[in-house]
């Protein structure tokens, strides 16, 4: 195994380490991979015969949803090690992962919401549990930043965010499993245990948009941990020369 | 243009925008930090030229 791809903290999980990638390698990668995903959305995959042009939200919605799904849980990993290891900027990790998160929901209600006044004729529907607790997800970890902006930093504020991060999780699989559990014949259940319900050409297409988003969200996540990390150092330095 | 290929339009130039808007906030707090560090940079000058000062007063 080559070094680099067994996280520091999560020995015996094979999962590659993001801040080896160069910033401009991941950044470049995010726009080659959506260029390529729109290619393959547009011009690659068929159109589909029950929907026709509007299941093509299908590729950018559902990637999104993930993505803020993968984010979460890469904020509540990030706070459950800061509450273990006490590594130095767990915290920081975990607030700006919950951020990329919460735009991704954001985006994810909006383009939802778009698809739904094409597919079912409204905006939205209370009736759809998906619907419902994904929007309880978003409310949850928005609710995150009121409650680090209400507090002094420091150390207690850091264990009550990680604490806070973690209850959050316990939403996604909540979510993910809502429509499965409860009958949801609103919202479409596109990957069931048969796998997924779609064409060969569909579901690369799908894969590439959602490699590409993730590859977005890794970017931002960088960009805005470096601009945080700048800002926390030149206020130290400001402190030091006062 | 029919409805769908507005509505598909519209989901995708959503997600456009928000990109849009994420870069110009880092933009802008990128400006901020700049703005910051050449003023930390000026300060530390200032506080060596004043520590060269004192350093020939006293010899």
């Amino acid at each position: 195994m080559g070094p680099g791809l067994f996280c520091d903290h999560c020995s015996g999980f094979v999962l590659l380490r993001l801040r080896n990638i160069p910033l401009p390698a991941l950044a470049v990668a995010a726009v080659v991979l959506m260029g390529t995903a729109l290619a393959l959305i547009f011009f690659y995959a068929p159109i589909d015969a029950d929907q026709g042009l509007s299941q093509k939200i299908f590729y950018i919605h559902v990637p999104i949803a993930l993505t803020a799904y993968a984010c979460f849980a890469w904020g509540a990993w990030k706070a459950f090690l800061h509450l273990w290891k006490r590594p130095p900027g767990a915290d920081l990790e975990s607030y700006v992962a919950i951020h990329q998160g919460v735009i991704f929901g954001a985006l994810t209600l909006l383009t939802g919401s778009i698809w739904a006044r094409i597919s079912w004729g409204h905006w939205w529907a209370w009736s759809s549990n998906q619907l419902v607790t994904f929007l309880i997800l978003f409310l949850f970890y928005s609710a995150y930043f009121m409650l680090r902006y209400s507090v002094e930093p420091g150390p207690a504020r850091a264990n009550m965010c990680a604490v806070y991060a973690l209850f959050g999780v316990v939403l996604i699989p909540v979510s993910w499993l809502s429509i499965r559990i409860a009958n949801d014949y609103i919202h479409p259940t596109v990957f069931t245990t048969n796998g997924p319900q779609m064409s060969g050409s569909m579901f690369l297409a799908f894969c590439v948009s959602w490699a590409a988003l993730l590859t977005l969200a890794g970017t931002m996540y960088r960009v805005e941990l470096a601009g945080k990390r700048l800002d926390s150092r030149l206020r130290e330095l400001r402190e030091l020369l006062a | 243009m029919s409805a769908s290929e507005k509505y598909v339009a519209a989901a995708y130039l959503v997600v456009f925008v928000a990109v849009l808007a994420w870069i110009a906030i880092i933009a802008a707090k990128l400006a901020r930090l700049e703005r910051d560090a050449s003023e930390l940079t000026e300060l530390a000058r200032r506080r060596a030229e004043h520590a060269d000062e004192r350093e020939k007063v006293s010899v």
